[in-house]
């Protein structure tokens, strides 16, 4: 990263800070915020709040290593995730799955070339009336068909 | 969406003016009122609201703390999402009266990250409720003041765990703390703090609208009240119903439209499994408690494959920290594939059961105490069949 | 909601649980309670496993340590409490009102033999290739509990490369059970913040920030953590086997320098109790062993008093009559690795405040490779120099690229004790049997100031002895040179003398209130540091800081287990040791004159002294590339 877009990034999470306070109880939706503008946490930022908040950086690497939504690696514009717990599994995730995969050329875990989408399993959003379901980013998508999910992609591009 | 069936205390005129009675009575007196009417934790514990509000509001600190625990990442469980939409305001009416009953200040809202969408919805009901002055300073016109705020959780099933949530609020890995000293004594930053579930707050106006007595007389006797119930899997009409504690197991499959019924899945991944020849048994307290969810499966249904399902999810979604359940949910797992592979002796198996009790016993929180349930319970029921499959 | 008095990050449940009211079974602040259908009384609030220690009930325990905060990990201790369905973890859960309790009733075994199993089918290591075999927890439970078989399995590859990037520690994760010791030792106890648990479920793992080699991170080598680890996942950077080619080579001159700390603990390696000196002894093993020379640390201590006292003496003369502005004080002193690390990263611009003066190991490494070549007429080049240190970062110490002012590395292996017990025992020799020797000339026996460094205080007692002495020309106003407030275990202690009816020359010192500051264990530096950054200590002249708990013999090279007991024991032997030694102050050490007299004959803070025994610093600061 340059120099530049570094003291970007630290501004950035003054604010932030600025706007939480800078006790522990504020890391998380510090973290979070940062996670929805960067699509994820890189190091520099992991240590920069660790400092304004005066813990040790491990301890935020901790943190953001902890929940499934906070990323340290670059992630993709759009960033897939199909459940895939029981109910969704019930109402034939794997035919999503199939056509995710078919569509975008990747497998679960992977980043296409592009960096534009990347796809990953996640553990039940609670839409399980609903299901197969999936979120994009924080867009929630239920009922899923294969037919559907090819419309979803083409409305993202 | 909203309730499927004909709701019992979810329906909007049961409300009233709860909320405005309950702020003119005098706040040990809404203690007692919960206490009464038998109301008990909806997240699954099924601890006595009452008894819980009592330990908080007679504490003596500077501060105390009320958590709305809207983690709700219970697979199948889906209940909360719809009192969070369609209820909004009486959740947050229910938050401000444990307030005001336990002598709190501050109200926090535990959302799990998956709901992010209804931030705004939320958002706004509390901007709703300040404008009203049902909420901010001097709430109407009392010597009370209270704000919420709203928290998002970040993908972690364990946070609902409310040791689990409060370290997660104060801005840890979400690993559950040693109990005793339990969060109603030493809590959110030290302070006395009340964890309840969405339904759990969400009951108080109305109980304080039509009365203690009108609420303890439905359901059983050991489980006062109604239930939310999210019914997924094989079913024609997947929802949330609204049903009288004690509703037998034959009745709820009726009302949702199940057919060639295997297996119910009661509680979520960490529920029981039971096969669909025990219809008479009831949904309470006292014979098959729920946090509020039911997964059904038909006989199409491969039971391995979904407790394999289940063992996965809790394999990733312990905290890791206690070895009874970060190693040995792996086990299972395991032998799970090695049944898969028909590679798993019985004598293993066995063994492996008998971790599951292991685990139920010694495990730091209840997740771990509870993820062998699907493994015990299916591989009980369904075991010779499946063995013999495999 | 802020709330700025909430510091503490040790988890509200792991601190001690708050009492407001006492229970109805409360007789006099105490509990009836049966443990294995006896009766006992204990004060209400204590611990199931505190309890059962009292009466010598034993409970099995892995993430337990007596040092630490509470973490109810491993779950190795559940004991049975009648009436709960669960099993309760001893060492977290606290009495409160009477209770029965069943520490090995059937339940209780079968659980923590599943538990003990879980944790072995996931343990890749094999203990006859391990530095703790024979003092290893895991180990010993296995053997406790009659584990001939492996329930669940076990692990036959590695599963993580061994991290052997730094000179210092260690790091092997395929024998790390989880019980995140490590995690509150850098983290509560030292505050340096390096290692902690990353990932959750099954995929936890204890690792440094973004899994960088230790190297690379902001670890000060104290080794702490090592020492509070059950198992051998972590150790130290262990070079005796570079050391026995050195000894077994004719051509090199093998020479080893042993600090005080080691001889107090050793003989816990072998099997003797703690606080049992064997110094004499020890001097007779290093020559079996085959080192060429045995000299006493203790010497350089001397010398490190002599530089150091100088500087001091200087440095109040520069601000008290040049009313130099530049010159920093309190100053500081730099004998710890570990501490001189921690500040380089965490207080880069404060390091001015450090002596100049390099530790004893250092000194004496500058000092064998010159003088000492030059005395018995040996190519420099040829001799080794081994520093047997109670230190894991005196390691990393003297790999640091600037320790080569004799022109060679000063110190070319720094040896821990239990590394060198190790080699004894690998000799086929018992310690505590042998006959006792001295220590080599020409650096002879040192005095017990320099012995006393061992332990927290030490450096400002001895400094003290020197200093009160040269500037007024007596003894220090103690009985029997006994600086009690610079001795005992409180985190920081504070203490003053006064300098009355000076000598003339230090007339500038008439009626100073000499004001003196000690604290051991990095987050008691920290505490002393950020009182420094407030400029709270602008009346203070001297600090020592020691990074380890309890000064250097708490260092991470000592015998395993430690425990403040144990710590305490070590203390009170060097005391003891010191008490009876001819010399006890630095400036009183003949050798020493010696060396002023032949060699640094500018005398302490003269051009060689600066050039072969001063050092410089360099700023770190806390930022992971
Ligand atoms: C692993 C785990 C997950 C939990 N998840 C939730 C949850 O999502 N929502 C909830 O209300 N309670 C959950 N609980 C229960 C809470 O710990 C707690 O008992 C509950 O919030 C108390 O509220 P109640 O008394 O109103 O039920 C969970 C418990 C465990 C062990
Ligand atoms: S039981 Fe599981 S989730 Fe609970 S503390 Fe232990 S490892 Fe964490
Ligand atoms: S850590 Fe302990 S159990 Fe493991 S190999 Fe070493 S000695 Fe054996
Ligand atoms: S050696 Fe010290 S600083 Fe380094 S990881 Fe261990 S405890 Fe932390
Ligand atoms: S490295 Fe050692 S102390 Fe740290 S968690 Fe692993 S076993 Fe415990
Ligand atoms: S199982 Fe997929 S949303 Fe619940
Ligand atoms: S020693 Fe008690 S849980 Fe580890």
């Amino acid at each position: 990263m340059l120099g530049s877009e570094l003291s970007d990034l630290n501004i950035e999470i003054s604010e932030l800070v600025e706007k939480h306070g800078n006790g522990r109880q504020s890391l998380l939706p510090i973290l979070q915020e940062i996670q929805k503008r960067h699509g994820h946490i890189s190091g520099h930022a992991q240590q920069e709040v660790a400092r304004l908040l005066d813990i040790h950086p491990v301890e935020v690497n901790g943190v953001v290593s902890f929940y499934a939504f906070l990323k340290t690696g670059i992630r993709a514009k759009y960033n897939i995730r199909l459940c895939k717990t029981i109910s969704c599994e019930l109402a034939n995730k794997a035919s999503i799955a199939k056509t995710l995969e078919r569509e975008l050329g990747i497998k679960f875990g992977e980043v296409t070339k592009d960096e534009r989408y990347s796809l990953e399993y996640i553990n039940c959003l609670g839409m399980c009336d609903q299901g197969p379901a999936m979120l994009i980013n924080n867009e929630v998508y239920t009922s899923l068909t294969p037919h559907k999910v090819i419309e979803i992609l083409d409305n993202l591009k | 969406m909203p309730i499927l069936n004909k709701p019992i205390v979810f329906a909007k005129e049961n409300f009233g003016d709860g909320f405005e009675k309950g702020l003119k009575m005098k706040p040990i007196d809404i203690v007692l009122a919960v206490r009464e009417s038998g109301l008990k934790g909806r997240g699954g514990a099924g601890f006595p609201t009452g008894t819980k509000w009592m330990l908080a509001a007679t504490a003596t600190a500077e501060k105390k703390f009320i958590v709305c625990n809207a983690d709700e990442g219970e697979p199948g469980t889906f209940k909360d999402r719809v009192l969070l939409t369609e209820f909004t305001e009486q959740v947050l009416k229910g938050i401000i009266l444990c307030g005001y009953a336990i002598g709190s200040q501050v109200g926090y809202i535990y959302l799990r990250g998956e709901y992010d969408y209804m931030v705004n919805q939320i958002n706004s009901a509390i901007q709703k409720l300040k404008n009203e002055n049902k909420l901010g300073k001097n709430i109407l016109g009392k010597d009370f003041d209270f704000d919420i705020e709203l928290r998002l959780g970040s993908g972690a099933y364990v946070c609902g765990e409310e040791s689990a949530l409060i370290e997660s609020l104060e801005g840890n890995r979400g690993e559950p703390r040693n109990r005793p000293p339990y969060p109603v004594n030493t809590g959110f930053m030290g302070y006395p703090t009340v964890v309840n579930n969405v339904e759990t707050l969400a009951t108080v106006p109305a109980i304080l609208n039509l009365g203690s007595d009108w609420y303890r007389n439905i359901g059983t006797d050991k489980s006062r009240g109604s239930k939310l119930i999210s019914v997924s899997g094989d079913v024609e009409f997947p929802g949330v119903y609204e049903i009288p504690f004690g509703t037998k197991i034959k009745d709820m499959l009726e009302l949702v439209g199940a057919k060639d019924t295997k297996a119910i899945q009661i509680g979520g991944a960490s529920g029981t499994c039971i096969s669909a020849k025990e219809l008479n048994r009831n949904l309470s307290f006292e014979d098959l408690p729920t946090g509020g969810s039911i997964i059904v499966f038909n006989n199409s249904r491969n039971m391995l494959k979904i407790l394999k399902n289940f063992m996965e999810f809790f394999v990733e979604e312990s905290c890791g920290q206690c070895t009874p359940c970060r190693i040995g949910n792996k086990k299972l797992l395991d032998g799970v594939n090695m049944i898969e592979k028909g590679e798993c002796s019985v004598a293993y198996l066995k063994e492996l059961l008998s971790l599951g009790e292991t685990m139920r016993i010694t495990s730091k929180c209840g997740l771990g105490q509870s993820s062998p349930n699907p493994f015990i319970s299916i591989l009980t029921t369904f075991g010779d069949e499946i063995l013999a499959t495999y | 909601m802020t709330d700025g008095n909430y510091v503490s990050r040790t988890p509200v449940s792991q601190q001690p649980l708050k009492i407001e009211q006492s229970s109805p079974h409360d007789i006099g602040g105490l509990v009836e309670i049966e443990i294995n259908r006896k009766k006992f009384k204990v004060p209400f609030g204590m611990t199931i496993l505190e309890a059962c220690k009292l009466f010598d009930i034993h409970v099995p325990t892995l993430c337990h340590h007596e040092d630490l905060c509470i973490a109810g990990v491993c779950r190795i201790c559940s004991v049975e409490v009648e009436g709960m369905r669960t099993l309760q973890a001893a060492c977290s859960f606290p009495i409160t009102q009477s209770m029965k309790i069943h520490t090995s009733s059937e339940k209780v075994r079968k659980s923590r033999r599943h538990i003990l199993d879980l944790l072995l089918s996931e343990h890749y290591g094999e203990c006859y290739s391990c530095v703790r075999n024979n003092n290893c927890e895991l180990q010993k439970l296995a053997k406790e509990y009659g584990v001939d078989f492996y329930r669940f399995g076990h692990v036959k590859e590695p599963y993580y490369d061994i991290d052997k990037s730094s000179y210092s520690i260690v790091r092997d994760m395929n024998k790390c059970i989880l019980c995140r010791r490590c995690v509150r030792t850098c983290i509560d106890l030292q505050e340096v913040g390096v290692l902690e648990a990353l990932n959750r479920g099954y995929d936890t793992k204890i690792t440094t920030f973004l899994d960088k080699p230790i190297s690379e991170v902001i670890c000060i080598n104290c080794g702490q953590c090592i020492n509070r680890c059950p198992t051998g996942a972590l150790r130290t950077n262990d070079p005796s086997d570079i050391i026995w080619e050195a000894i077994d080579n004719p051509k090199k001159h093998v020479v080893i320098q042993t600090a005080p700390s080691p001889r107090a603990a050793i003989g816990e390696e072998f099997g003797l109790p703690a606080g049992n000196s064997l110094t004499r002894e020890l001097n007779t093993a290093l020559k079996m062993i085959g080192f060429d020379r045995v000299f006493d640390t203790n010497f350089t201590a001397d010398l490190t008093i002599m530089e150091e006292g100088t500087e001091l003496l200087n440095r109040l003369k520069a601000a008290i009559v040049d009313k130099d502005e530049s010159v920093k004080l309190p100053q500081f002193t730099s004998c710890s690795p570990g501490w001189v690390k921690y500040c380089e990263h965490f207080y880069p611009d404060f390091l001015s405040h450090l002596s100049t003066a390099k530790s004893p190991q250092q000194m004496f490494g500058a000092v064998i490779k010159t003088f000492y070549a030059q005395e018995e007429n040996i190519d420099p080049a040829d001799i080794v120099t081994v520093a047997l240190m109670p230190c894991s970062a005196k390691k990393f110490e003297c790999n640091r690229p600037e320790m080569v002012d004799s022109g060679f590395k000063d110190v070319d292996f720094g040896l821990t004790t239990r590394e060198l017990a190790q080699m004894i025992k690998e000799a086929g020799i018992n310690l505590p049997d042998l006959p006792k020797s001295n220590f080599d000339e020409p650096f002879g026996e040192a005095s017990g100031a320099g012995l006393i460094f061992g332990a927290t205080g030490g450096v400002m007692e001895a400094a003290l002895r020197s200093v009160y002495e040269i500037v007024t020309g007596r003894t220090v106003p103690f009985d029997n040179l006994v600086i009690s407030p610079c001795r005992g275990m409180e985190g920081v202690r504070e203490a003053s003398v006064k300098l009355e009816n000076v000598k003339n020359e230090w007339k500038f010192l008439e009626g100073v209130e000499l004001k003196f500051m000690i604290a051991h264990g990095t987050a008691n530096a920290k505490k002393v540091m950020e009182k420094l950054k407030k400029g709270e200590l602008k009346d203070v002249h001297f600090v020592e800081i020691m990074g380890c708990p309890g000064g250097c013999l708490g260092g991470g090279g000592q015998p395993i287990p430690t425990s403040p007991e144990i710590r305490q024991k070590r203390a009170e032997s060097i005391y003891k040791e010191e008490a009876e030694l001819p010399i006890r102050k630095s400036h009183e050490n003949p050798h020493v004159a010696y060396l002023y007299s032949k060699f640094l004959t500018e005398g302490p803070c003269g051009h060689l002294s600066h050039k072969l025994l001063h050092t410089t610093y360099t700023k770190r600061g806390n930022y992971i590339a």
